[in-house]
């Protein structure tokens, strides 16, 4: 039998514990939120991988992933959104790999913040800019 | 992995990179002043593996007159370094004299009076010949098309790219990647692709809903005893530059990850050689070459640079062979024991009346250009100024057609994309239709007439300035900057996005821009859907009609600072 990508992608989902951010009727700011998530532990930046798009193709649906081994949670920011939360993935001891994929909205040009808490409590952050651009003039 | 110092010597001592290589042979052919085929093909074969190398052609079969930047602006790390280094500068840095043969075609310093000195350059018929004599000496010799060959020529646009496709398939390419191809419409390029006797390879282009690849990423070939990975890599910015309308479905991007990822396969399977066939742009790549371990040769393509020696970043070479067919590179490479030891390299300007041109493939350009001969050969009128295109800001070609967009369609501005492709014309010359659709033939040419306060005026040209002048080369889209006719401006290359334009200025008036006020822009190859207006060529074509004699003031609306 042949497992079909949308099954797959279904099934992978029902294996990680996805959760949106509850609770959001007022944005938090960067800072609110990454004070939450770190408990004011400071970030490494080993350990964790964010891949975006330099430039966004359609800053309305950005293919946004990141792998964190060992992580028990990840938390996406779009630094520069009216409403900067993302998401918070979670990872249950089940969990085969910790790495969440997602498309996210973008506003306009800012920089997208990965943090990742791991078991013991320590936190690991990446960060890229992505571009959302007019375009039209190449070549 | 061999160490750098191990390579250099391996390369110096095997082959003497710098002093034997193209170069030195051009510049006692300039010493002679005598030009021969024998002379321009003339290479000592070294090591067991050849690349052909040829990009960014546009559809040009013909040969062409082609002046190389005034303006070639490096900015961060890529400042002052090829191939950001142009005239004088230029021929200082590669020992070039200048009223040479070299200098004319490298350089725009009296392009006019050397245009007539040593005649047009390029043309498929000569490229053919020049590829048949590297593979009569070195029959497993590989050719690789780095894209942007499938668009740029009246004859292109109305065959949809079937007389490019029918004349580089009797060239045998062994691969391509892609960028313009696109804008012929997915489906199109579907059709081509299925016919093609070569692989159209892209390691960076996705189906945009599942992000599962969509082309093959890359073929090895058993050559010369090694085994040759050639990886694929289309132009990264396709949806945001190009209409993304065209190709609905598809996904690019520089994906540095997936590069890397690609290396390694081919390493595990055993290739000995990698080569990226990229369309990335020189600098990208040379971004991409310090950080993706792994690849020997990068071709590089799409920011239409000709370089007369290779660039290494570690222990990479980037070879950059110029546009529109003016320049094929040869790289001779000595592939031992799964690594490069050693290159040997030329790029062999094709100088057309120098080469003969292969008779096969000459008689096949005629044979497509037959059914049309009476459109592309009708006079439009004549231009008293040399017009070209190239540089990162307005050329004269634009300036004509930015002064076409106001009188036509009644406009205060004018905007023209920073396309690199557009061969030039000397003063003198008669223009006809193919000279005017060498500069215009795109499949989305509608020129649109729209109202734009002076504040979007600056934020869109705020936004283009960044995709040229963004000090991270992945940030970079690899066009020059958008022309702008009625409107002066100001612009500090070094300043963050938003702060690089000052004193925009209405040439009109003399007015500043006001950023409140609506203004009517006149612009074309917009990549919205369903831009309304009448093709860029046929406006331009009614302008030169009427004004029968083209002469051009010379433009001095941009001020540059901070080179």
């Amino acid at each position: 039998m042949t497992l079909s990508r949308r099954k797959a992608l279904t099934l992978g989902l029902g294996g990680l514990a996805f959760a949106a951010i509850p609770g959001l009727s007022l944005a938090s700011t960067v800072e609110e939120l990454t004070a939450a998530f770190t408990a004011g532990a400071t970030a490494a930046t080993d350990g964790i991988t964010l891949t975006t798009p330099e430039i966004a193709e359609n800053g309305n649906t950005v293919p946004v992933s990141v792998d964190a081994p060992g992580a028990v949670a990840i938390l996406l920011i779009a630094s520069g959104n009216p409403e900067p939360a993302v998401a918070t993935f979670t990872f249950g001891p089940a969990a085969g790999r910790q790495f969440a994929a997602t498309r996210i909205r973008l506003a306009k040009t800012q920089d997208v913040i990965a943090m990742a808490k791991m078991a013991d409590g320590s936190i690991k952050q990446a960060q890229a800019t992505v571009k959302v651009t007019i375009g039209g003039c190449g070549g | 992995m061999i160490t750098r110092r191990e390579f250099l010597q391996a390369s110096l001592a095997a082959s003497a990179v710098y002093g034997a290589s193209g170069f030195g042979n051009w510049s006692r052919l300039a010493a002679q002043q005598a030009l021969t085929q024998d002379q321009l093909l003339q290479f000592d074969d070294f090591g067991n593996v050849t690349l052909i190398h040829i990009t960014d052609i546009h559809a040009q079969l013909k040969p062409l007159y082609f002046r190389e930047p005034e303006w070639n602006i490096g900015v961060g790390d890529a400042k002052g370094q090829p191939p950001h280094v142009v005239g004088p500068a230029f021929l200082d840095m590669f020992g070039i004299k200048p009223g040479t043969p070299e200098a004319y075609a490298l350089t725009y310093q009296d392009f006019q009076a050397l245009a007539k000195s040593y005649g047009r350059m390029g043309g498929m018929d000569r490229v053919a010949t020049v590829v048949k004599a590297i593979r009569a000496t070195r029959p497993d010799a590989l050719l690789l098309d780095g894209g942007d060959t499938w668009q740029g020529s009246y004859t292109c646009l109305k065959t949809a790219g079937q007389d490019v496709v029918n004349v580089m398939n009797l060239l045998k390419p062994d691969a391509m990647t892609s960028h313009f191809e696109f804008t012929l419409g997915i489906d199109r390029v579907t059709e081509i692709v299925e016919t093609l006797d070569f692989p159209f390879l892209g390691a960076n282009i996705f189906d945009a809903e599942w992000e599962e690849p969509a082309y093959e990423p890359y073929k090895i070939f058993e050559r010369g005893g090694a085994r040759i990975a050639v990886i694929g890599q289309a132009f990264p910015y396709m949806p945001i530059a190009n209409p993304s309308w065209l190709f609905p479905n598809l996904s690019f991007g520089i994906r540095e990850e997936r590069m890397a990822e690609v290396v390694q396969e081919v390493r595990d399977a055993g290739a000995d050689l990698v080569v990226l066939l990229s369309h990335n742009g020189f600098d990208v790549d040379k971004k991409l070459a310090g950080r993706v371990p792994g690849i020997d040769v990068i071709l590089t393509g799409h920011t239409h640079d000709a370089l007369p020696e290779p660039v290494l970043v570690g222990q990479t070479i980037l070879i950059a062979s110029g546009s529109n067919g003016k320049f094929v590179s040869r790289i001779d490479l000595d592939v031992r024991e799964g690594k490069m030891m050693g290159f040997r390299h030329k790029l062999i300007p094709i100088f057309s009346d120098v080469i003969t041109p292969d008779a096969e493939v000459a008689a096949a350009i005629e044979a497509e250009r037959a059914p049309f001969k009476a459109e592309l050969e009708e006079v439009l009128g004549q231009t008293d100024s040399l017009l070209y295109r190239r540089g990162n800001f307005n050329g004269t070609w634009d300036d004509l057609i930015l002064n076409a967009l106001i009188e036509e369609r009644e406009a205060d501005i004018a905007l023209s994309p920073g396309f690199r492709w557009g061969p030039s014309l000397l003063s003198g010359q008669p223009i006809t239709r193919e000279d005017l659709y060498s500069c215009t033939a795109i499949t989305y040419p509608n020129a649109y007439r729209s109202e734009m306060t002076g504040e979007m005026l600056h934020t869109i040209l705020e936004d283009v300035a960044d995709n040229l002048f963004n000090p991270d080369p992945y940030y970079q889209q690899g066009g020059d900057m958008v022309r702008v006719g009625g409107m002066a401006y100001s612009i500090d290359v070094t300043r963050p996005q938003g702060s690089r334009l000052t004193n925009l200025t209405m040439l009109k008036t003399g007015e500043a821009l006001d950023p409140a006020k609506t203004y009517v822009v006149s612009g074309w190859a917009s990549i919205n859907p369903d831009t309304e207006g009448p093709a860029i060529y046929d406006l331009v074509e009614a302008y030169i009609k009427r004004k029968g004699t083209i002469a051009l003031d010379p433009n001095a609306s941009v001020a540059v600072t901070g080179i």
